[in-house]
């Protein structure tokens, strides 16, 4: 399960990124992948539709936001999050 | 070459209705921001705005109602307010050379929304015959010079949050250069309605909470509604027949900055304002007040504050620096037309606005933000600014009358 939230998240941030899934591993920033601010709003709208979760994301103040967004595995640990929380609720 | 006097404004903001009622709320530094009063509210993340205290059943009639859409009203009701205060007599002749250049980014977008409603979620196959004439970009134009026989250049200018400093520029330019004897200009814009509201809040660029420019701990922008409208005409006439002028618009400068769909752009906005100053033959020293975009969000205040370090040199440390958004919200197409009205109120009456909920000061920004309180203070010359989406600047400079 956990497996296939971490490979979903990969692929929406691929596609945005035009880089191939297999070549994003965990420990890269978004910044690096040359994905703009616009970029990542539309990723964590991805990430709302592809598991229907509400991001608490800002990009005013993307480091207040509840969720990390700095880097690929911040990001998947952040959707098990909220769909923990959303199935404990 | 002619000098342009400012001779009426009327305004409809969430500050009131009516140019003094805007005043006061600027001065009083009064937030017209509140929870939103609309249909399906609960369904919207972002639930506050700048709601304009209009009752439209007070203002036209039944079937004025089902032609005019909300935009087209707030024209209609600030126009007359400003026409009626420049005392101007529309004859035959003088409505050939007048220009109407009035600014909406959106359009009938309260028609728009009602009608998608109507066919996509009730299902109906039929709609009103007048869709079309409500929600076309030029209705408030339209409306406006039908009913003042204003039979110049009339149209409307759609530059997002800039549309208001375009549209202003294009008729100041206007009457100038000669090509027109006045002009009734401004900004007409409301976008709180559901729809409107929907799509702003996929950009994540939205405050939950409030407007606070310039605050270290600001979080986005929260839309408003509104529309100013301005009266301008030669100043040698404006004179010759006694009117009282306002302030003297002197100057626009108009950029592009060719980069990026969203973010601003140091470069392209201090261009803006350099270009403006040079127009308007002016030092950046005598510029004692500058209207900000002042939008809240974290990028635009943070280069917004750089551009103009960057346009007025060490002149910056000297100007006051306000966002009135922070009273007024951000009325998109409106918002430079209700910042030009604050800035008039600057030069005409020695006040001025300041920016509200300033709660922590940001070291990045550093300017005098005239933080929550307004301040009387004499001042001789102002800029005010819009940067739109899209990278598109417009900047007005101002002039006391004195």
């Amino acid at each position: 399960m956990s497996d296939e939230i971490a490979k979903k998240v990969i692929e929406i941030i691929a596609e945005q990124a035009m880089i191939d899934p297999t070549d994003l591993t965990p420990e890269r920033s978004l910044e690096e992948l040359g994905i703009d601010s616009l970029s990542v709003v539309e990723i964590v709208f991805g990430i709302e539709e592809a598991f229907d979760v509400s991001v608490p994301f800002n990009a005013n103040a993307p480091e207040e936001s509840d969720f990390d967004v700095a880097n690929i595995q911040g990001l998947i640990d952040g959707v098990k999050k909220l769909i923990a929380d959303k199935e404990s609720a | 070459m002619h000098r342009v006097a400012i001779t009426g404004l009327g305004v409809v903001s969430a500050l009131g209705i009516g140019r003094e009622a805007h005043f006061s709320g600027l001065a009083e530094g009064r937030n017209g921001i509140r929870r939103l009063d609309m249909r399906d509210a609960d369904r919207l993340t972002i639930r506050i705005g700048a709601q304009a205290p209009f009752d439209e059943t007070a203002c036209f009639g039944r079937q004025e109602r089902a032609l005019f859409d909300r935009v087209t009203q707030f024209a209609l009701v600030a126009a007359a307010e400003a026409l009626a205060q420049s005392g101007l007599e529309i004859t035959e002749e003088l409505g050939l050379q007048t220009a109407t250049i009035i600014a909406t980014a959106m359009g009938g977008l309260h028609t728009q929304d009602d009608n998608y409603r109507t066919v996509y979620h009730d299902r109906k196959n039929r709609v009103h015959p007048f869709i079309i004439p409500r929600l076309m970009a030029n209705a408030p134009v339209s409306q406006v010079s039908m009913k003042y026989g204003l039979k110049g250049p009339a149209y409307s200018v759609a530059t997002a949050c800039a549309s208001s400093n375009h549209a202003i520029g294009q008729a100041f330019n206007l009457v100038r250069s000669g090509a027109v004897r006045a002009a009734v200009t401004g900004g007409t814009e409301s976008v709180l309605v559901f729809g409107g509201i929907k799509a702003w809040e996929g950009l994540r660029v939205m405050s939950k909470d409030g407007c606070r420019p310039f605050s270290k701990n600001r979080n986005g922008m929260v839309l408003g509604e509104g529309c100013a409208i301005l009266i301008l005409e030669r100043m040698e006439d404006a004179e010759a027949r006694g009117a009282d002028v306002l302030a003297e618009l002197c100057g626009a400068g108009v950029t592009a900055d060719a980069a990026d769909i969203v973010a601003p752009d140091v470069e392209g906005a201090s261009r803006a304002m350099t270009l403006a100053l040079d127009d308007a033959r002016m030092t950046p020293e005598e510029v004692g007040y500058i209207n900000a975009h002042g939008t809240a969000t974290m990028m635009n205040d943070r280069t917004e504050a750089a551009a103009i370090r960057q346009a007025l040199g060490p002149a910056a440390d000297g100007v006051m620096v306000s966002s009135t958004k922070s009273m007024h919200g951000h009325a998109i197409g409106a918002a430079g037309a209700l910042e030009a009205a604050a800035v008039v109120m600057a030069l005409d009456r020695g006040v001025v606005p300041p920016t509200i909920n300033r709660e922590e000061p940001d070291p990045e920004i550093g300017l005098d933000v005239v933080p929550n309180l307004a301040r009387e203070a004499r001042i001789d010359a102002a800029l005010s600014n819009a940067f739109a989406f899209g990278g598109l600047n417009a900047v007005l400079v101002f002039r006391a009358a004195r």
